[in-house]
Formats: structure tokens, sequence, C-alpha cells
């Protein structure tokens, strides 16, 4: 049925970076370059009383340092432009730059810092959302703390509950998690290159809100910024907000120092400046009939939003429209908050606002099940969505296939769910227990109402036949050029081997907006679809006069042209040196816009997305009694995602998506006590290892998706929200006790809450 | 402190150095000689990403002063390609899809020959073992193993 996509291909990008030679952002070299660092804040919350940089001035070697003072536009955000380049009166937050410097080497810049003279007022922080909600404003120029609220509304709760059999009501708590890309945030700005005022180079997730924010902090046009982007060693959302902070520093140094500056985080720069995941703390009441129809849902969910805004508003607004779960519920209030704190700020990271009411809403549900006497799977199969469904805001599933029972039977089989489930429930002695738990989940694909959904790609057809295409959207590591390099070929019927994906540049490129929310293979691909469309149009319009045919509908395969019959017209590559010295336009522009959505924030309800993915995961553990220790055995991950257009990378995703949220599940926590950071490097904030691997089983489902590029939808994020629920159900079912905070260390599953100062703190 | 006289072979190549006493090796093959395929990821030995093989072993290129590896012979990510031809791991990781962000893939790949240079048989326990010290955010591990089971069948069959 393919040629191209659908097929393992080997990635475009592999051969550069199993010999080394791919450049990194801390790779680049420049002549003159200099090295820029940041001196960071000292507490938490507090007042500069004053800033000395006179000794580090005079430091030989020393070309620039720079305060607050020095930035032309000092604030800088995605959504809200609350965030500071360096801190100008108030420190926020311990990551908080408070100034930077630019010097020869690493080391003078070192000695520079320790030569600047800061004088702190202590200020009392708030570090609880909670407490928060009633305090005075962290940032004097708002109202409030309240960085947003989100509601949904559906039917008449109160009815519902009164219509219930029974009746829970249950709290459950999420932590700080760290991206943890193994290559920590680098840039070099470049000033005065080629015609713009800077380039920034380096590991930028979001090229566009990169260049928004440069230019912002410059004040200066958007076409006066290029970044472009290099290999990036890993994002998961993570390189964004935190890194244009970074481009607007070095920008702001080069532009001083007319050299180019390079900047690298160490790794415990990146932990202690970066944005986490949101903690967030939620309130459930579910009510359901005695037969297990769910009947109404209550809650409210309060995210931790940090110093910053950041995505706290679009992050906490996909929790509100998934946070019932996948189910059918005919009356649903629910309610997500956002809070200024003096902890490290929050955003994006993979899930975004999905794996912390996943945990919750799959806790929630297996509780239900055991109140009513039920089992996981049933009270599932009783709820789940199904094709026609209304979701929880009101949308009707019809324009795609709603595949939950097929995620679930795949997964269950796969593992042996049943048996299992029926061997691990009767009672267990010794010191090693058993359970399994499932997990499954709706997510909405790409943006939805956050934002205007719409991408771009080039693609440019050379005289010999070879072709050269670009996109505003970014590899991130995830496979965005291979899978797009597919895309084109299959359209355009050649090899992949002719096709060559450049690097995101926001001079050329079409803004496209963010690399973000599993949108890039269906929304970017779609482009990618257009544009070579687009480009075989004009190229079989030329044919067709050329050859005299009636009809310019030709068939692109296997390197050559056929008539619709059939016949043999003409290879590809002499195609297009025809068409060049013919004059045909050969370079093309393929635009998508997503099909329209709306969301009314005043009611709560609309279409959110247009079109959703389906996942389920099956985890089974074995608890150490003794001590605590979780060990996941096996772990069934199936995931309907339309069409894979690259099989192999898919299960990639699968793979890393269901440790990454392992991690999640049972180790991972930035423990933060008072707004500081106590694990800052990999000895202390332990993210899973390949000794920590269970079994993984990936099980891809493919109901091609009438709006995606050969029926694709998402894959990246569906991964990762699930993997902490079903372990956290699997856990409860060997020791018979249910944790409901993450993560479910040995302190958690051995004594019920966390050893540790600043853990978990209420 | 004055600086050191030190003589290392790096892939191959002998280069004699006048370096400082707090210089890492990865500081020499990355600022000095120009091999950026090492990567620094965490500078305290717990990631991986820095690592090269240091006379047969795999080593955190951040935790070696240069110092100490006078007379030695290194062996970094680039140093696997011979004469335009991949080493057998390079072709398996690609093939396998092994590879994502490719931070820490010169790591994985340099751990990888430390233990089939010794043991060109392992286990996947082993081999799970050999890469313990590498972290990889991206691949969940799997492909990277299934690549180097796959090397060690095609090293054998040669």
């Amino acid at each position: 049925m393919f040629s191209t996509v659908n097929k393992p291909a080997e990635r475009v990008d592999a051969y550069e970076k199993v010999t080394g030679r791919a450049k990194y952002g801390a790779d680049l070299q420049f002549a003159g370059m200099l090295y820029g660092k940041v001196l960071r804040a000292k507490h938490p919350s507090a007042r500069i009383k004053s800033i000395n940089v006179e000794k580090a001035r005079a430091i030989p070697g020393v070309w620039a340092v720079m305060t607050a003072q020095d930035v032309f536009c000092n604030e800088i955000g995605v959504i809200i432009q609350d965030q500071q380049v360096l801190a100008k009166e108030r420190i926020y937050y311990i990551g908080d730059g408070v100034a930077m410097v630019a010097a020869e080497s690493l080391e003078i810049a070192a000695k520079a810092l320790e030569a600047i003279e800061v004088e702190y007022e202590e200020i009392e922080g708030i570090f609880d959302p909670i407490v928060s909600k009633e305090s005075d404003p962290i940032h004097p120029e708002r109202a409030s703390n309240e960085v947003v609220h989100h509601k949904l509304r559906k039917g008449n709760v109160d009815e519902g509950f009164a219509g219930s059999d029974v009746i829970i009501e249950r709290e459950y708590e999420t932590q700080f998690v760290e991206h943890s890309y193994i290559e920590p945030e680098a840039v070099v700005a470049v000033p005065h290159e080629n015609g713009s005022l800077v380039t920034i180079y380096g590991s930028v997730q979001n090229v566009f809100a990169t260049r928004d924010a440069v230019a912002r902090c410059l004040k200066a046009d958007l076409s006066k910024v290029r970044v472009v982007q290099n290999h990036i060693g890993g994002s998961f959302g993570g390189k964004d907000e935190v890194v244009s902070a970074m481009a607007c520093r070095a920008a702001l140094l080069a532009l001083k120092t007319d050299r180019p500056v390079k900047m690298v985080n160490t790794r415990e720069e990146s932990i202690l400046e970066s944005y986490k995941r949101h903690p967030y703390k939620m309130k459930y009441k579910v009510g359901a009939t005695k037969d297990g129809k769910l009947m109404a849902m209550e809650i409210e969910a309060i995210a931790d939003g940090g110093a910053y805004a950041c995505q706290t508003p679009f992050v906490t607004w996909r929790s509100v429209v998934q946070a019932t779960g996948p189910y059918e519920v005919p009356n649903v209030k629910t309610d997500t908050y956002g809070y200024y704190t003096n902890n490290v700020y929050t955003g994006a990271m993979r899930g975004y606002g999905s794996p912390q009411v996943i945990f919750a809403n799959e806790s929630l549900m297996d509780e239900m099940a055991q109140e009513l006497g039920i089992t996981p799977l049933e009270i599932r199969l009783k709820n789940i969505l199904k094709n026609g469904s209304m979701t929880a805001s009101g949308q009707k599933l019809d324009r795609h296939e709603v595949s939950l029972a097929e995620v679930m039977k795949k997964a269950a089989e796969a593992i042996g769910y049943e048996e299992k489930y029926r061997e691990y429930s009767k009672p267990q002695r010794g010191d090693k227990r058993r359970g399994i738990g499932m997990a499954i989940s709706f997510r909405g694909c790409s943006l939805g109402a956050e934002a205007v959904d719409g991408a771009g790609t080039v693609l440019s057809i050379q005289k010999d036949g070879s072709v050269y295409l670009y996109s505003g959207l970014a590899e991130n590591g995830q496979g965005l050029k291979t899978a797009f390099c597919q895309i084109a070929a299959e359209e355009l019927g050649i090899e992949m081997k002719h096709i060559t994906f450049l690097e995101a540049n926001t001079l050329i490129s079409p803004d496209s907006g963010s690399t973000v929310a599993s949108r890039s293979t269906l929304v970017g691909g779609n482009s990618v679809m257009r544009a070579a469309e687009n480009a075989k149009r004009a190229l079989s319009r030329f044919l067709a006069e050329e050859f005299g045919l009636p009809s310019s509908d030709l068939v692109f395969k296997e390197n050559w042209i056929y008539t619709p019959d059939g016949k043999k017209l003409i290879s590809f590559a002499e195609a297009a040196n025809k068409a060049f010295w013919a004059g045909v336009q050969l370079s093309h522009v393929g635009w998508y816009v997503a099909p329209s959505i709306h969301w009314d924030e005043e009611e709560g309800r609309g279409n959110p997305y247009f079109t959703y993915v389906y996942g389920c995961q099956i985890a089974e553990v074995e608890v150490d009694m003794g001590t605590g220790e979780v060990t996941v055995l096996n772990m069934a991950a199936a995931h309907d995602v339309g069409r894979a257009i690259n099989p192999e990378m898919l299960k990639g995703q699968i793979y890393g998506g269901v440790m990454m949220g392992l991690g999640y599940g049972i180790m991972e926590e930035v423990e933060t006590d008072e707004g500081y950071i106590a694990n800052t490097n990999f000895d202390e904030y332990i993210i899973p290892t390949s000794k920590d691997m269970p079994n993984i089983i990936p099980i891809i489902v493919e109901n091609p998706d009438p709006d995606g590029p050969f029926g694709a939808k998402s894959i990246g994020e569906p991964t990762l929200e699930l993997g902490a629920a079903a372990i956290a159900n699997a856990i409860a079912q060997a020791t018979g006790r249910r944790i409901r905070s993450l993560p479910l260390n040995l302190e958690r599953v051995l004594l019920g809450h966390p050893l540790r100062k600043g853990r978990g703190k209420k | 402190m004055s600086n050191i006289e030190v003589t290392i072979t790096v892939n191959g190549t002998k280069h004699r150095l006048m370096v400082g006493p707090k210089e890492r090796l990865l500081d020499t093959l990355r600022e000095r000689l120009h091999l950026t395929g090492t990567k620094e990821g965490c500078g305290v030995g717990e990631c991986g990403a820095c690592t090269v093989i240091l006379d047969g072993e795999a080593v955190h290129s951040c935790l070696i002063l240069t110092a100490q590896a006078d007379g030695s012979e290194v062996i970094t990510v680039e140093g696997l390609e011979k004469e335009g031809q991949l080493h057998p791991l390079q072709e398996a990781f690609i093939k396998h899809h092994a590879v994502q962000c490719g931070f820490c893939t010169p790591g994985m790949l340099m751990s990888a020959k430390a233990l089939i240079d010794k043991n060109p048989n392992p286990t996947r326990e082993e081999i799970k073992t050999a890469i313990e010290g590498n972290l990889c955010r991206c691949t969940g591990y799997e492909q990277i193993i299934e690549a180097i089971e796959s090397a060690t069948r095609a090293l054998e069959s040669r």
C-alpha cells in the first residue's frame, strides 16, 4: 500500500549522531567567541538592595558585566510576560539570574561572578499554592496570585450525586519533575551576521518562541533576529522558556561586546533554573450507581505555577478538559487553578497537565471499582467513551474511531491481564508480592483551542531531482526530520535518500508555532503533504503539456512518473530537469490549518480538540514488602496512533515514554524545601537506567484519522502519561494499600509517607 | 601551578600537550583536539555522556585529569569509523533505531565497545550492566540493547 511511510526507515540524522559529527549547541566554535555566565540568586525570595559589578569589570579578560539595568526589555514570556531576563529588584525564585558576564574563558567568567557583590534583603516567600491563594500577590503588578482558573461544566453534579448509590472522595498529589534531557541548555549568540542583528544557534526546542523572546528583549523587529536550531540533546517540552531566557542573555552580551558569546549550563545550573512539571494537589469526588455506571464527578486541581506564569495557563487547560479521564460522565464540574509561588517555575513537560490528572482519575477508577466490588476492567468497560460518545466538555466523538475498548483488549491480552489480576487478587504471603494495574486515557491532539494551529513546509525540487525541505517545526530528537522526509518521499514517489531536511531557521522557515503538543506529525506532516502535492501538481501540468497528455493526473512512484493508465512516462529526475529548464516553479509552500475548534471559557465547554488518541498501559509489579522496593516486571503499552509513519521510531517513543512514566511513578522528585532545590544533579535526582527496565510490550493500533497525513495522529506524549497511574494501581493490588501521592518510592511504599525534610511537605 | 607535559594517543594519533594540572580529559578532547563527539551531561560521572575508552576501559572522561592519562591510549566515538567503514555497533545503532536525540549515543557506543572488546558474547543482562552508567532519556534503552545484541552477532559472523 505504501512505499516509504508505515515502514521502519532509518533516521536521516542517525549517521551524524553515531559518528560524533552531529554538532550540538556546546560543540559550536566561532572566531573571537566569549563565554557567558550568569550569577544566580542566593535566596528564593528576596529584594536586591544593591549590586556592585565594578570589581568584576576590572578583571582582565572580562568583556562585559550586565545587570537588569542593561536589558532593553526585561520581561518575557509566551503567554504572560512576567519572566525576568535578569532579576531587577526582586528575586522570585532560586534560579533567577542577577547579573551576567562575558569573558575570554570560563575560568575568568567564574572569577568575575565571584567578584560581583550583591546585597539582598530576604522576604518571606510562599511555597505552597494553597497558601498562595490567600496571600498577597508575589508579583506586585498583579491583583492576586492566581495565574489562571479554568472550569468545565456539564449537567448538574448535585443531581448526579443524588442519583448515585456510591460516592467516594479522594485527594491525590504529584511532585516537581525535571525533564532530565541529557544535554544541558546551550546557545551561542553571534552579533551582526548576514544582515541580522543577532543570530542564536543552539539547543532550542521552539525557534519561533525563542526568536520572539529575543526580539522583544532587544526591542528589535522579529525579522532582525535569527534563531537556528542545532542538533538538540533532548527536550521533552523543556527547552522553551528557559532557553529563550538564555538566548536573550547571550544576545545582550554579544551585542554589548560585538563578539559571539557562548552560554552553556552546568547540570546544577540547569536543574536550579529550568522549569519543571507542575506538582498538582487534586480533590476528586465521584458518584456511581451500584451497577457501576458513573453519574457525577467533581474535581478541583491546584497547580503550583512557581515564580512565573510560563505555560501554566495552557497546562491547566488541558487538565480541565481531560480531568475525568476517558469516561462518559453525565454530570461534571471541574475547576483547575494555577497559583504563583516562590518555587522553581513550572511549564511544559511531556504530558502537559495530563500525567497529574491521569494519576488521580485512574487511581480513582480502581478505588471506585473496589467500593463497588467489581474489577478495574469492568468499571472501565462500563464507562469508557465510544463512537458517538459525549465527552465531559460536551464534544461528540463522531469524526474518528474511538478505540478505547480495542487498546484495552490488546494490552490486556498481550500481558495476560485477566489471569494475572485473578491470581494476584488471592491472598499473598511472603516479602515479594505482585500486582497488576491498568490505566487508560484519551488525549486531545495538538494545541486544541490554546492557539491557532497552523504549520508550513517549504519543499524545493532541484534540477537533478533531489529535494530539500524545511519546516517551521523542529526536530527534538523524536524523529521529526525522518517522519517528514518519509511523508515527502511517499507523496513524490521518490526514495528518501534524495531528500534533505534542513534545520529550522526563523529567517527562512515559515512560522509554524511551537513543536509541542504531539502536533508535528499530524499538523506539520499535513503541511509536508500539501507542499509535495503542490510540487507534484506543477510538475504534472508541465508534463501533460510537454507530452500532449489528455490529463495531468499522473502517478508518481519508484522514482518514475506514470500516466494514469500505467505507462512509464519519465523518471522523476529527468522530469525535474526538463521542468527547471522550462522555467516551471519547483519550490512550493505547503500550509495546513487544523480543523476549527472552539472553547467557551465562561461556560466551560466546547469542542477543544479536533481529534483524540487513545491508549492503555498495564503494569505488572513486584513489591518487596520489607523494603518498599518496587520492581516493574512487565509493561504493555497499546496506543492508537491513527497510522504509524515509522513503526520503529514509534516503538522508540513507546519505550522511552514508558520509562519516563516509570521514573515519574516510582523514583523522580525534585526536592524543594522553602524554595531551595536539594537535588541538582543525577547523583541525587534519579532517573531510570537500563537496570530499571521492565519487559516492555509495545502495541501499535492503527485506526486512520480522516484529518491526519495518511491517517496519522500523535504518539509523543500519550506514551508517558499512563505509566505512573498503571504502576500505582499495580502497587495497590500487590500491597493492599493505596498511595495517593507520587512518586511511589521506597518510603512511601513502605511507610506510606515521605521521610526526608521538604519531601511532600504540606 | 605549572603546566604538565602529557603524551596521549587518541584514536591512533599521538599528541604531545602541555596541560594544566586541573584539566579534565573531557576538556582536552573537546577543546584542544576538537573531538566534540564526546559530550558533557553532568560533570560528576553520573550520566555517562562523556564515556571514552582509556586503555581498554570505559571511563567517564569528566572524572579523569588529562595529566593522569599520560602515556595512555584513548578511543573516542570519532575513532570507531575506520576508513569510511562504520563499526558494527554504529551500523547496528542506525539499523535498530537506537538513536533519538543522539546526545547519549557516543557514550553508549563507547561503553558497548568496551564491553564487547572483552566479552564478545554478552548476555542481555551483561549488556544492561555495561550501559547502566549511561543515562538515556529518549529511548528507554530497549533499541540500544537490541542494537548491541545485533552488533555482537555481526562481529561473530565476521
